[in-house]
C-alpha cells in the first residue's frame, strides 16, 4: 500500500472514533458539536503521558479516555437543562473553550503545537477503531441501548416507564468524550504533531457529517460515513478547484433522497428477518 | 383483602397544584385500597390528567402529599415513582418512534440500578427479561406484531403496546389516562376485559375517562373533580345519582 492510501486509512479509523463519539450521544437525542474540545483533551494528554511521563501509549490511551470521560460526565450535567440547537451552541462553546486553553497552554506549546510522539501503525489505529465499534455494537443490542433510544425520542415518557433520564444522558456524554479522546490519541501518535488549529469546530462537524451520511441510528453508519467523508473528496479530485463544491452537491442531494444516512436500522432488520427464524 | 389500620395503596392528602396564578388543584384527597378499580372523572380542565402528572412525578405538588402504602413519595424523580411499584399510561399515546413492540416490552423491565447485565446483549445476557417480555406479549394478545414498528399499528392495538409497557414494570397500582378514548365499542370492550384480568392479577387500578358508561361499569369507587375541586365521591350508584355532580358534570340536564 502506498503511503499515501495508508494515510487516507488512518485518517478513516480516526474519523470514525470521532464519528461514533457523536453517535453515542446522539443516540441519546443530544446533539454535540463540540466532540474536537474532547479529542484535544485526548492528544494533548496523552502525548504528555508518553513523550514527557514516558509511559506507553496504550495505557497511555486509556488514562486519557478515563480522564475525558470524567470531564464528559461534568459537561453532561449542565447539558441536560439544554435541548436541541441550546444544547449544541453550548457544546460549540465547549469546544472552542478547550481549543483557546490549548492555545494559551505554553507547558504544551501553545500556538506552537507540542512534537516528539512516536509514530504508530494503521494496524494500531485499526485496532483500536473496530474493537470500539464492536465494542458500541454489542452495546446497541443491550437494555442500555434500548433506554437511550427512548430518552431520545422521549425523555418525560422515558422517565414514566422508569427509566433515570439523568444518568442515561449524563453517561453518553461521558462515554462519548472517552471516544473522543482515543480518537485525539492516535491522531496525536499518527501525525507525531499537535497544534490547538487540530481540534476546531471543523473537525466537530467533520464528526457530525460522518455520523449523518452513514447513517445516525447504526454504529456501522458511522463507518461508512467516515470512509465516504475520507474517500469521496479524493475521488472527485478529477474536479480540482471544483472538488468541494461537488461534494456539497453530492451531500445535500443525499440527504433530499435518504434523510436517515445510508446505513439506517430497517435496513438491518430487513438482513435480519431474511435469516431463518 | 384490606384490613382495617394497614395503609391504603395509595393515598393524596390535601394535594394542592399552582399554575402562576391558576390553581389546577384545590386540596384533592383520595385513596385508592389494594385490589381496587377506581374512578376520576370530570369535565376537561378539571384537573384529571394534573392529578396524574403529580402522581408520578411529573409534576410537583405546591401542597399535599402523595403516599404509597404510607411512603410519602411526593415529587420523587419519576423513575423512582415507577420503581416504587406506580406505572401509567397516556392520554395522547405516547409510544417510541422506531421502537418495535418487542422493544417496548424489553425497555420498561424493571431492573435493579447499574448492573452489567444492562450492558451486554439481552438476548443472551438477561433471560429473566425476555420471558417477562415474552409473558407480557401473550398476555396482551400481541405476539403476531412482536416485530412491527409499535406506531404503525392500529390506533387500539397502539393502546394496548403502551398497557404492555407500563406493565412490564411490574406496578402495583396502574395509572390509565383515557384508556378507551377514541375507541370504538368492540375495542372498548377489549380494554375492559384487559383491565379486569389485571386487577384479577392483583394490580390496583385509578383511570380517567370521558366514557360514563365505561367508567360506571368498571369502578367501584368515583372521584368527581370540577374545576381542580373534589365535589364528590362514592359508589357509582351514589355518584350517578348525585345532584352536584349532575350540575356540574352533566350540565344543566337535570
Amino acid at each position: 500500500m502506498s503511503t499515501y492510501y495508508a494515510g487516507l486509512l488512518a485518517d478513516v479509523g480516526i474519523l470514525l472514533l470521532g464519528a461514533l463519539s457523536v453517535y453515542i450521544t446522539l443516540a441519546t437525542g443530544q446533539l454535540s458539536l463540540g466532540n474536537a474540545g474532547f479529542m484535544g483533551i485526548g492528544a494533548y494528554l496523552t502525548s504528555y503521558l508518553t513523550v514527557t511521563v514516558g509511559i506507553p501509549l496504550t495505557p497511555a490511551l486509556v488514562i486519557a479516555a478515563v480522564a475525558a470521560g470524567i470531564i464528559g460526565l461534568i459537561v453532561g450535567f449542565p447539558a441536560l437543562r439544554l435541548k436541541g440547537i441550546y444544547l449544541a451552541m453550548a457544546t460549540l462553546g465547549f469546544g472552542e473553550m478547550v481549543r483557546s486553553f490549548f492555545l494559551n497552554l505554553d507547558a504544551m506549546g501553545g500556538s506552537g503545537g507540542f512534537h516528539g510522539m512516536h509514530h504508530i501503525s494503521n494496524d494500531y489505529i485499526w485496532s483500536w477503531a473496530a474493537a470500539i465499534l464492536l465494542l458500541v455494537m454489542i452495546l446497541e443490542r443491550s437494555q442500555i441501548w434500548l433506554e437511550m433510544r427512548a430518552v431520545c425520542h422521549d425523555d418525560t415518557a422515558a422517565g414514566l416507564v422508569g427509566l433515570n433520564t439523568t444518568t442515561i444522558k449524563v453517561g453518553a456524554f461521558g462515554f462519548a468524550a472517552a471516544v473522543a479522546a482515543i480518537a485525539g490519541g492516535l491522531f496525536a501518535h499518527h501525525h507525531v504533531y499537535i497544534e490547538p488549529g487540530n481540534f476546531n469546530f471543523e473537525r466537530s462537524i467533520d464528526f457530525v457529517l460522518a455520523v449523518i451520511l452513514g447513517g445516525s441510528t447504526v454504529g456501522p453508519g458511522a463507518l461508512v460515513g467516515a470512509l465516504l467523508l475520507v474517500l469521496l473528496p479524493e475521488y472527485l479530485r478529477f474536479l480540482a478547484e471544483w472538488r468541494f463544491a461537488a461534494f456539497g452537491t453530492l451531500l445535500i442531494a443525499m440527504l433530499l433522497v435518504r434523510r436517515q444516512g445510508i446505513l439506517d436500522r430497517s435496513l438491518f432488520r430487513a438482513f435480519a428477518l431474511r435469516r431463518p427464524a | 383483602m384490606n384490613g382495617a389500620g394497614q395503609a391504603p395503596l395509595l393515598a393524596l392528602s390535601g394535594v394542592t397544584k399552582t399554575f402562576g396564578g391558576v390553581r389546577a388543584l384545590s386540596d384533592v384527597s383520595l385513596e385508592v385500597l389494594s385490589g381496587q378499580i377506581v374512578g376520576i372523572i370530570g369535565p376537561n380542565g378539571a384537573g384529571k390528567t394534573t392529578t396524574f402528572n403529580i402522581i408520578t412525578g411529573a409534576y410537583r405538588a405546591s401542597k399535599g402529599e402523595v403516599l404509597l402504602e404510607g411512603n410519602n413519595i411526593t415529587a420523587r424523580p419519576s423513575y423512582q415513582i415507577v420503581w416504587a411499584g406506580i406505572s401509567r399510561t397516556f392520554q395522547n399515546i405516547r409510544l417510541f418512534a422506531d421502537m418495535t413492540v418487542w422493544e417496548h416490552l424489553l425497555v420498561a423491565q424493571p431492573h435493579d440500578g447499574f448492573s452489567l447485565r444492562r450492558l451486554l446483549p439481552t438476548h443472551w445476557a438477561n433471560p429473566a427479561a425476555l420471558h417477562r417480555a415474552r409473558e407480557t406479549l401473550e398476555f396482551f394478545g400481541l405476539g403476531d406484531v412482536r416485530d412491527r414498528i409499535a406506531r404503525s399499528l392500529p390506533y387500539g392495538m397502539q393502546r394496548r403496546v403502551e398497557l404492555a409497557r407500563a406493565i412490564t414494570a411490574r406496578p402495583r397500582l396502574l395509572l390509565l389516562d383515557e384508556p378507551v378514548a377514541g375507541m370504538n365499542h368492540h375495542e372498548a370492550d377489549g380494554i375492559r376485559q384487559l383491565i379486569l384480568k389485571l386487577r384479577d392479577e392483583g394490580i390496583s387500578i385509578l383511570l380517567i375517562d370521558h366514557d360514563m358508561t365505561f367508567v360506571m361499569g368498571l369502578c367501584e369507587q368515583l372521584y368527581v373533580l370540577d374545576f381542580g375541586v373534589l365535589i364528590a365521591k362514592g359508589r357509582p350508584d351514589e355518584i350517578r345519582t348525585n345532584p352536584a355532580v349532575l350540575d356540574a358534570y352533566l350540565g344543566q340536564v337535570a
